[in-house]
């Protein structure tokens, strides 16, 4: 094989920063995602940090009410549409869909940047939104108190969301598309990494739900700018429409938050134990099956609001189900462990991290689902503390596992391993300590979304508030020692955790073309041998 | 545990049964998980030399006989917490209705006697209550953690929610749906009393000239809104001989079926006469002429609870 001139790295391949901005690489653009997704990330975190910083006395620090709702709201806003929803697909989807494919590029490069375009206007919007006016509703804009009681740009956060959703589209449309079209020789859907298969269920759910909120927001600021009655009473609408709709989205969101978190682990644990996945077609078709089964369960969230019994104990049973596939997961992840070669670097303590804290937040999922169990518990810090374990315990954490896994790749260097280790177990222990005390929080009855509350209420408090800081730090961690990496880092071997898959095939990191010669699969993924032993170090 | 309350219903307790079984189940999930993760973890580390032996084959038995069971829990769960469900939503027939509006940001309580408070609730002991409960804006929760319950408080809607209090004492109200800026301060207490002690403060306990029956003041209201102009004195109902217009008789209206004219047949409950009132054309009777006015924006969420009050003393026949 000649290395042609054509084989210069991905970062190399231009120096300016328009061979960034117009850049229609995937790879390039999955930085470009990566350094707008971090923002958000910390952005909301300072949000997070202040919330935790007044509930620390029962009357509340900073001094306002309305303050403290703007803050929730805009972290949950910029969170969820800004950094889970987006954060793994755009990022690690972008960046790895080809390489694992053995493609060149995505499908349809500039809709790929066209999306990120899309993705940076909606987050500016939606900075001005949440920091420039203030929205206080929460991130879920419950009606009529968002159609005309609510001060604040509600209508300007309703636009960033609505761009936003065009980019979530986007960007699901070019997986799908590329994920039919473009495997190599040979990769047979049974051939295909679970990475792939989550990614491609991910995308099946963003596709088919986003329109549905973008209607859905579009209603709401007809409601609210020009007095059409669609969610408020006062004017014929009726309150509880705008919550089945919502949800119809937002429940399936929550599993395109957690379905990548899935692919990314479904490839650490088999790498870093030297073992085939274990039950593969199970872990592939349970991804399916919480795709399809999650756009069944949004009534879930209305079980005290007002809907009909009987949709209730429907909604209560399929809740039930969706959870099956995720436990089939955890399962086949033990399963995976089992008579392997495990070895603890900093993915796969990630990942171990990830098991725990995601199988925790599931089995709370199971108290809510419970129809009698929710009329005590919703609404409660019980329900913030299951979707935190979920969605920041699990899938915050397959995204660091994901992304320590993935560096060498992405950047050509290797982290200070030491580092990665300290983080993955900061991460874990603060995360129990800030959230576990909220579960008996929400047992106790302290309310969700309170500014200040009764005295009975501060000791486990202030035991979260504390225990954030230890999460702060550990989430502050890699930002340090990544970028002391990108300078300092010993330079990575094309494969260092002498991991399968196509994409440790090609150089670390890759070139602008990803492979000289289209590869060609002949075996299944995982196939992973005992006695080989790879050192990184 | 600091600020832990034991449930005062049966209920809650039920409630608290159901989740210790969840936290049981949880526990040994977490136990199983956790426990095999760190057994392989130190078994089947990198450098340990233990014998792995040949892979086990056959994958297919251990994933149906884990499907298995994480469905036959899942299941049994399920049908505990619909049954309890099921129960909850469901008041025994003797329920004292006590009527509750909320609005930004405080509750509003009235007792059938007339009798109001504001943030407070005071019911007697080892009886019923069924809470009917609307708002005047944005959507509320009425939340007793001590009761182990809540339930939304819709605008435009009578929501109902009930329990049996077994223990006197005072417990803490939230409002459990975010409904704007002053969200958290609107709480409020539950006192419990026994029956002789809530007599005693509905005679006694409110302000005074406000003791007037929740009908009787309905039935001020259905004169001096012009309602007896077309439905006649006593809720009969209107003719053209008597009353110069057709409009149907109240009296005895409440539970019976009414045929509209869109063909439905609803049966009358709060939420249709609530309706009737605001929104009358959307709920034209059948055999009457669509004549009756809006009486929305003019009248408040509470008047109409009284007004419903008055109509649901109405039985047929009945001429007060």
């Amino acid at each position: 094989m000649t290395h042609s001139a054509a084989q210069v790295s991905y970062l190399d391949d231009g120096h300016t920063l328009r061979s960034w901005l117009l850049s229609t690489d995937h790879k390039r653009i999955a930085i470009l995602y990566i350094v707008a997704i971090t923002f958000f990330f910390f952005v909301g975190g300072v949000a997070a940090f202040l919330i935790r910083y007044n509930l620390i006395s029962p009357n509340g620090l900073i001094g306002s009410a309305e303050t403290y709702n703007r803050l929730f709201s805009m972290h949950g806003i910029l969170m969820v549409w800004f950094f889970l929803v987006p954060a793994a697909p755009v990022t690690l989807g972008n960046f790895l869909t080809p390489l694992m494919l053995g493609a060149r590029d995505l499908a349809f490069p500039r809709l790929n940047l066209l999306s990120w375009y899309l993705f940076v206007i909606a987050g500016f919007i939606a900075l001005y939104a949440v920091v420039g006016g203030g929205v206080d509703t929460g991130w879920t804009f419950y009606t009529p108190l968002t159609s005309f009681y609510s001060k604040g740009h509600v209508v300007a956060a309703v636009v960033a969301i609505f761009i936003a959703g065009f980019s979530s589209i986007a960007t699901g449309l070019n997986f799908i598309i590329s994920i039919h079209k473009l495997r190599a020789p040979g990769m047979t859907w049974y051939k295909m990494p679970v990475f792939l298969w989550s990614l491609y269920a991910t995308s099946v759910i963003l596709v088919l739900a986003t329109p549905v909120l973008a209607m859905t927001l579009l209603l709401l600021a007809f409601e609210r700018i020009f007095g059409i009655g669609v969610f408020d009473p006062a004017i014929g609408g009726d309150p509880l429409l705008f919550q089945h709709l919502f949800w119809f989205y937002s429940h399936p969101a929550v599993y395109v938050m957690i379905l990548p978190g899935f692919g990314v682990i479904s490839e650490i644990i088999p790498a870093f134990s030297r073992k085939e996945l274990f039950g593969y077609k199970f872990v592939v078709w349970a991804s399916i099956a919480i795709a399809v089964i999650g756009f069944l369960v949004w009534g879930h969230h209305m079980f005290v609001a007002g809907t009909s019994l009987y949709s209730a104990i429907v909604f209560s049973l399929l809740s039930y189900m969706v959870a099956v596939p995720s436990a089939i997961k955890v399962f086949n992840w033990i399963g995976t462990m089992h008579k392997g070669y495990i070895r603890f670097d900093a993915p796969m303590l990630y990942a171990i991290g990830f098991i725990g804290l995601f199988t925790t937040g599931g089995l709370t999922g199971l108290f809510v689902a419970a129809l009698a169990a929710d009329v005590h518990l919703t609404q409660t810090y019980f329900v913030v503390a299951h979707f935190h374990y979920v969605m920041v315990g699990g899938m915050v954490s397959a995204y660091f596992a994901g992304f320590h896994f993935w560096w060498p790749k992405m950047t050509g260097r290797l982290y200070p391993e030491m580092w990665g280790r300290v983080g993955a177990i900061l991460i874990f222990v603060g995360f129990n300590l800030t959230f576990f005390p909220q579960f008996l929080l929400g047992y106790l009855g302290m309310p969700r979304r309170y500014f200040a509350y009764p005295q009975h209420f501060e000791a486990l408090n202030l035991l979260s508030s504390a225990s954030a800081m230890v999460l702060a730090v550990g989430y502050l961690l890699p930002l340090g020692y990544f970028a002391w990496s990108l300078l300092y880092g010993e330079r990575a071997s094309a494969n260092p955790w002498g991991a399968t898959g196509l994409e440790w095939t090609t150089p670390s990191p890759p070139p602008t073309e990803n492979f000289a010669v289209t590869p060609t699969v002949t075996q299944p993924p995982y196939q992973y041998e005992h006695a080989e032993t790879v050192s990184h170090e | 545990m600091n600020g832990y309350v034991p449930s005062v219903t049966v209920e809650g307790r039920e409630i608290d049964f159901l989740i210790l079984a969840l936290f049981v189940v949880s526990c040994a999930v977490l136990a199983l998980v956790f426990g095999l993760i760190l057994l392989y973890m130190i078994r089947y580390r990198d450098e340990s030399g233990v014998y792995r032996g040949h892979p086990s084959g056959k994958t297919w038995r251990f994933e149906i006989s884990w499907t298995a069971a994480t469905l036959a829990v899942f299941f049994l769960l399920f049908i505990w917490g619909g049954d309890l469900y099921v129960r909850l939503f469901q008041p025994p027939a003797d329920a004292l209705q006590i009527y509750v509006v909320g609005k930004q940001w405080m509750w509003k309580v009235e007792h059938q006697g007339g009798q109001r408070e504001i943030n407070a609730l005071h019911v007697p002991i080892n009886r019923p209550i069924q809470l009917v409960m609307t708002s005047e804006d944005v959507i509320h929760d009425f939340s007793v953690p001590a009761f182990r319950i809540k339930h939304d408080v819709l605008p435009g809607r009578y929501e109902t929610l009930w329990f049996r209090v077994e223990k006197p004492g005072t417990f803490e109200l939230f409002c459990t749906q975010l409904c704007g800026v002053g969200h958290y301060s609107m709480t409020g207490e539950v006192v419990a009393m026994s029956q002789p002690d809530f007599e005693n403060w509905l005679s006694g306990g409110a302000p005074a000239g406000q003791h007037e029956d929740m009908a009787a003041a309905g039935k001020e209201l259905y004169a001096a809104r012009g309602c007896s102009g077309c439905h006649g004195e006593g809720g009969v109902g209107g003719s053209p001989e008597t009353t110069g217009v057709s409009a149907p008789a109240l009296a005895g209206l409440i539970g019976s079926s009414v045929k509209l004219q869109t063909g439905a047949t609803v049966t009358a409950d709060e939420k249709f006469i609530r309706d009737c009132i605001l929104t009358p054309d959307k709920t034209p009777v059948a055999g009457y002429p669509q004549i009756m006015p809006s009486f929305a924006g003019q009248i408040s969420e509470e008047k109409v609870l009284r007004l419903i009050a008055y109509i649901k003393s109405l039985r047929s026949g009945n001429r007060t």
